[in-house]
């Protein structure tokens, strides 16, 4: 336990010494600002419209719900902007270690592969979780202007960072296999994004394998957790997920020895 | 303190070290001692757990270096040939990092990082970062690194390599004072620096070692000698005064084997005497069943070393 602590505690400061947490939450919120605003906005018109209509023709004004109309789209935009910064994040976990010599270092030192993989893990995880910490800063305007219902916010936060850590499980895991950054990177980001869009080739390839497919794709099951609805089988499948994915980073960790 | 028994190490199918076998003493310092590629990386990775042996055991301090991995580590400090920095990282906070790492109690840790940084001479740089050093200190910082748990066994891949003149010899003057307390494995590639600093050598060439002796015997030990072996059929006593009396032979041993001969020759150095060995023995009559150079001669292996130093 004080050992995942030290490895999480040098994750951290290397993140913050060097300028990728920042650049990386900066750009994170200027993007999902820009889409917050602009879905605010539409909605914003969407309701003195209706409003205007109902008034003409002497109707009850209609109840337009801004969990569905901003709050859920906010969700899938921040998952999809989501894929093009975690990979970010895991890059440089394990190749940056392994191009200068220091996983060496932490391979030949009393810690064990697991306590510095789960290390590393956790660092990532809590940068992410910082990152969509901030956004919600939108949910304060959305609950100090308006009256959304609280509980699908906080399960559409659980989704976002089940679904998050499911991808940074990858990402580590595309991380140990290479030197070098850019491999990670391109690698992770090419992994993330058909995870993500496994589920469309499902209506063309039949029943069978259309289900199996659709199962497979991360924001599928995330779509639940937008909606307000935790299932057992989502958080089963994000967790046996990202079991998966930190056993074959611990796997091809220890692989490397044995070559 | 540390038993290494039929060490042998394939990556795939290449050969990086066979039947490796040593001991060191507690309190010894230890050199090795082979040019580049002979398989001292390898040996040390072994030892330090870094990876496991295809064949043979190693034991530090009495445990397996692959059943009692962590055991091992915890004993161990390794400076691997490039230094393991993390050039973003101030030294103290690097220090700081591997005390954690390494097990250290969190009230002993900042004592112990600034002990570990005036025995290395790196307390005036504890603020700096570490890429923007220059390659004696960060040689040092790697050492510092090595010694922060005061492990009771070291080991040291080639800690002198890159330093400047006078940097060598604080390095040198570092390792000779930690014998006694600490066992110590230094690789190296050059020959006056083992003499200067180690109490034994084990000399390692193609993956297999060579010689083990202390530094002055081995420079004694070492004639301008080539060896060659013969497997011949014939009357062994006869042959023996032929062979004697080809030109160029300094010493010929005889045992017999299968039936036959076997003689094991030393010849003056660079001189091939093969040629006139076979017409010799095929002129009497006598059947020539092998010939062969017997490799290289630990005189050759140390033409491969560096054997001066520019000055030092």
């Amino acid at each position: 336990m004080r050992n995942i602590g030290a490895i999480f505690g040098k994750e951290m400061k290397s993140y913050f010494v060097s300028p990728i947490a920042y650049v990386v939450i900066a750009v994170f919120l200027v993007i999902s600002g820009y889409f917050f605003y602009g879905m605010l906005s539409s909605f914003v018109q969407l309701c003195i419209r209706a409003n205007l209509q109902a008034h003409y023709y002497r109707m009850a004004p209609p109840k337009l719900n801004v969990n569905e109309w901003v709050i859920r789209p906010l969700f899938h935009n921040l998952s999809v902007i989501g894929i093009f910064m975690l990979p970010l994040i895991t890059m440089r976990l394990y190749s940056e270690e392994k191009r200068s010599g220091t996983i060496e270092l932490l391979l030949t030192s009393p810690i064990t592969r697991v306590e510095t993989l789960l290390g590393k893990f956790l660092a990532a995880l809590a940068l992410y979780g910082i990152m969509i910490g901030a956004t919600l800063l939108h949910q304060v305007f959305l609950f100090g202007y308006g009256n959304p219902e609280g509980g699908p916010v906080l399960s559409g936060y659980i989704g976002l960072l089940l679904e998050g850590a499911a991808f940074l499980s990858v990402g580590l895991l595309i991380s140990s296999l290479t030197k070098n950054q850019i491999i990670a990177a391109v690698g992770s980001f090419g992994a993330f994004l058909i995870l993500w869009a496994i589920g469309w080739l499902a209506d063309s390839t039949g029943p069978g394998l259309g289900k199996v497919l659709s199962s497979l794709s991360l924001i599928e099951h995330f779509d639940n957790f937008s909606k307000g609805i935790i299932d057992t089988g989502d958080l089963i499948f994000y967790l046996s997920f990202i079991f998966l994915g930190l056993f074959l980073t611990y796997r091809s960790v220890e692989s490397e020895r044995w070559r | 303190m540390i038993e290494v028994e039929n060490l042998t190490k394939y990556y795939g199918s290449q050969m990086a070290i066979e039947d490796v076998n040593f001991t060191v003493e507690k309190g010894e310092i230890l050199g090795f001692l082979g040019p580049n590629a002979a398989g001292k990386t390898t040996t040390m990775r072994i030892l330090t757990c870094y990876m496991p042996a295809t064949k043979g055991t190693a034991r530090v301090a009495g445990y397996d270096v692959f059943e009692d991995s962590l055991q091992v580590r915890r004993r161990i400090g390794y400076l691997p040939e490039n230094p393991p920095l993390y050039n973003d990282m101030s030294v103290s906070s690097y220090l700081g990092f591997v005390s954690r790492i390494k097990g250290i109690e969190s009230n002993q840790r900042a004592k112990r990082v600034e002990e570990v940084m005036e025995r290395c001479s790196i307390t005036e740089v504890k603020d700096r970062v570490i890429g923007k050093l220059s390659k004696g200190y960060k040689q040092r910082v790697g050492l510092a690194q090595a010694l922060i748990h005061d492990p009771e066994v070291l080991i040291l891949d080639e800690p002198t390599v890159g330093l400047d003149p006078k940097q060598i010899i604080e390095v040198r003057e570092l390792i000779k004072s930690l014998g006694g307390d600490h066992t110590v494995v230094v690789s190296s590639h050059i020959l006056p620096e083992v003499s200067m600093t180690c109490q034994r050598v084990v000399i390692i060439n193609e993956g297999k070692v060579v010689a083990e002796d202390t530094p002055e015997n081995l420079t004694a030990k070492l004639k301008g000698s080539e060896s060659i072996y013969l497997e011949v059929e014939g009357p062994q006593e006869e042959i023996l005064q032929a062979l004697k009396g080809v030109k160029g032979i300094l010493e010929v041993k005889a045992e017999p084997k299968d039936g036959r001969s076997a003689f094991y020759l030393e010849s003056e150095l660079k001189k091939d005497i093969r040629r006139e060995l076979s017409s010799l023995i095929v002129g009497k009559g006598w059947g020539l069943y092998e010939i062969r150079s017997r490799g290289m001669s630990l005189e050759e292996i140390f033409l491969h070393l560096t054997t001066k130093e520019e000055e030092v």
